[in-house]
């Protein structure tokens, strides 16, 4: 077996485990069911908590379903702007051009990049599609806007929101971390957006299960 | 070092891990604190009236019983139910004599005040020995509750032999705390806060060789200082929903300060801005000089690791760092926080740098 796969068969092995625990129903030696019902897993948890599958549109116009289509199965970073925003959000797009680079021909294939508008009146295609030219942000990255009061409940799953209510309503105070993680594995962390993008991309390595940066 | 514990410490993931139960004590005797109360200086004998005992404060799935951690969270995670060594708000029956209490805030995030309740509602007075596992000069008494934030480790004695039996005494925390940014330091009524712990009070016929903490034993003195060579200053504070400490975020390559070995240094602590955070110094602990312009309480005078900064607190804490060259971490142990980057990297060598000395303190 090679190093590789042996990692994929350990990776798959660690959370093995957990299955028989939240899966199905546990029955007492007797046939009592236990106290609690059938649950979902906790991938199913996971996706009913923090990703709905709201339809958003793409820069290229295309329609998308937020879990079946850009999460489900995937390594994936997230993060909020809006195309007007004259505060964090360029630096934080320059910051994410670094790391799109750094992570090369990955971007697209096993990594994929989403950038969420905080402002989805304004921000219509056209307009998501002017910003990527204008910043000239290359393939697998995608920008997406949607109906507003689906991008708000949105954003407050995903955890880009200010607890303090006057703070969470200034846009110029706006969340400037960065979410990632592996569905599939039920990774999920965030990071600052203008953190050292080398260290933003050994983040996202870490989502790879047979990446080995720290060892 | 007696009342140490170990955890998980995977960066970004560090409060995912530790909330799923990877945390465990790590105690250690010596020929003074002997785990034997015949012994050195007499304090409780281990196991039978030693007990660690770990706080946590979690929330459960109803749908399934299993513990439910709140991804989106990046403030604090406070917990509808209390544990005490895994279990939700036990009992533990103990005999009329000393008892010596490991007490560990294994977190999240929440800050405690811990009361000893009596059924009418007065308060039991204990001692506190140790502080981050670190005896104590002399036993402290409290009468008024002890706060320990998370990371923190406080052992008391705590003498149940004035007590009759079938006697039930709570330990209480009268600490409100409403959200993860920090407590709002309103103490609640004996009785209305959290009972955390049930103390049962039973009939056995039981001896106590333990030391009586009233005749003032001395435990251990903290060593003389040292001419400090630096002092570094370090401002916690969070922009765009980002931690920085002195406007900088995280970078575990970047090494933002280099301390030389066996060199002594003080560093200032400046924290709040209507967020609480436990400090938590990796490798060497310090002594707390100053906490807001006074001298720290008898039990903050002890040997620590972790220095709670409630809002708008600062502290002076003076170093001494010996033994080991490597690299090393500061960070806030609200694990929340803590795995939103809210941390920097300090390497020990045999050269050091001044960086973070430049202290533009706003307060």
């Amino acid at each position: 077996m090679s190093d590789i796969s042996r990692r994929k068969v350990l990776a798959g092995l660690a959370v093995a485990p957990l299955a028989p625990l939240v899966g199905g129903v546990i029955t007492r030696a007797g046939g009592q069911i236990d106290k609690f019902p059938k649950a979902m897993s906790p991938r199913e948890k996971l996706q009913a908590r923090y990703f709905p599958n709201f339809e958003l549109t793409t820069h290229e116009g295309k329609k998308v379903r937020f879990y079946d289509d850009l999460i489900k199965n995937k390594i994936v970073v997230i993060n909020f702007f809006y195309a007007q925003c004259e505060g964090i959000c360029v630096p934080i797009t320059q910051n994410l051009k670094r790391v799109q680079n750094l992570l090369g021909k990955r971007v697209g294939r096993e990594i994929f990049m989403y950038s969420i508008s905080l402002k989805p009146e304004q921000d219509n295609p056209q307009a998501l599609k002017h910003y990527v030219q204008m910043h000239k942000i290359k393939p697998g990255w995608t920008f997406l806007t949607g109906k507003p009061e689906e991008i708000a409940i949105l954003r407050r799953r995903l955890g880009f929101f200010d607890s303090k209510a006057g703070l969470d309503k200034d846009l110029t105070n706006h969340i400037g971390m960065i979410r990632y993680g592996n569905e599939p594995h039920q990774w999920w962390a965030m990071c600052p957006g203008q953190a050292n993008p080398p260290w933003i991309v050994e983040s996202i390595l870490w989502m790879e299960p047979k990446h080995d940066v720290h060892t | 070092m007696s009342t140490l514990w170990y955890h998980d410490h995977r960066v970004d993931f560090t409060s995912q891990n530790v909330y799923k139960g990877l945390a465990g004590f790590y105690l250690l005797f010596n020929q003074f604190d002997t785990g034997d109360e015949t012994t050195g200086f007499h304090l409780p004998s281990f196991p039978n009236f030693d007990i660690p005992m770990m706080f946590n404060d979690k929330n459960f799935d109803p749908n399934d019983g299993l513990v439910a951690f709140d991804l989106a969270n990046r403030d604090g995670i406070l917990g509808d139910k209390f544990l005490v060594n895994g279990k939700i708000q036990p009992f533990f029956e103990v005999k009329r004599r000393r008892y010596r209490f490991r007490w560990l805030n294994a977190g999240p995030s929440r800050f405690y005040r811990f009361y000893l309740t009596k059924s009418d509602l007065t308060n039991h007075p204990f001692w506190v020995i140790s502080n981050d596992g670190n005896l104590l000069k002399n036993p402290v008494q409290t009468t008024s509750g002890l706060m320990i934030a998370v990371a923190e480790r406080m052992d008391v004695i705590v003498d149940f032999s004035s007590f009759a039996a079938g006697s039930i005494i709570h330990l209480e925390n009268r600490l409100e705390q409403c959200d993860g940014a920090g407590p709002t330091n309103n103490i609640l009524a004996a009785g209305q806060g959290a009972k955390v712990l049930q103390f049962r009070v039973v009939s056995d016929p039981v001896t106590d060789n333990s030391v009586n903490p009233a005749t003032n034993p001395t435990f251990y003195q903290v060593p003389t200082r040292v001419t400090e060579q630096i002092t570094r200053c370090f401002k916690f504070d969070r922009n765009n929903g980002q931690w920085v400490i002195n406007d900088k975020l995280f970078d575990c390559n970047e090494v933002r300060f280099r301390v030389k070995r066996n060199n002594a240094e003080i560093w200032k602590l400046e924290g709040g801005f209507n967020w609480s955070h436990p400090i938590h110094v990796h490798f060497e602990e310090f002594q707390m000089l100053d906490r807001n312009r006074n001298t720290p309480t008898l039990i903050e005078r002890g040997r620590k690791d972790v220095a709670r900064l409630g809002e708008n607190d600062d502290v002076t804490l003076y170093f001494r760092f010996r033994d080991f060259v490597g690299r090393y971490p500061m960070h806030c142990h609200n694990v929340i926080h803590e795995d939103h980057a809210m941390m920097l990297r300090f390497d020990i060598d045999d050269v050091g740098n001044t960086n973070e000395s430049s202290c533009g303190f706003s307060r």
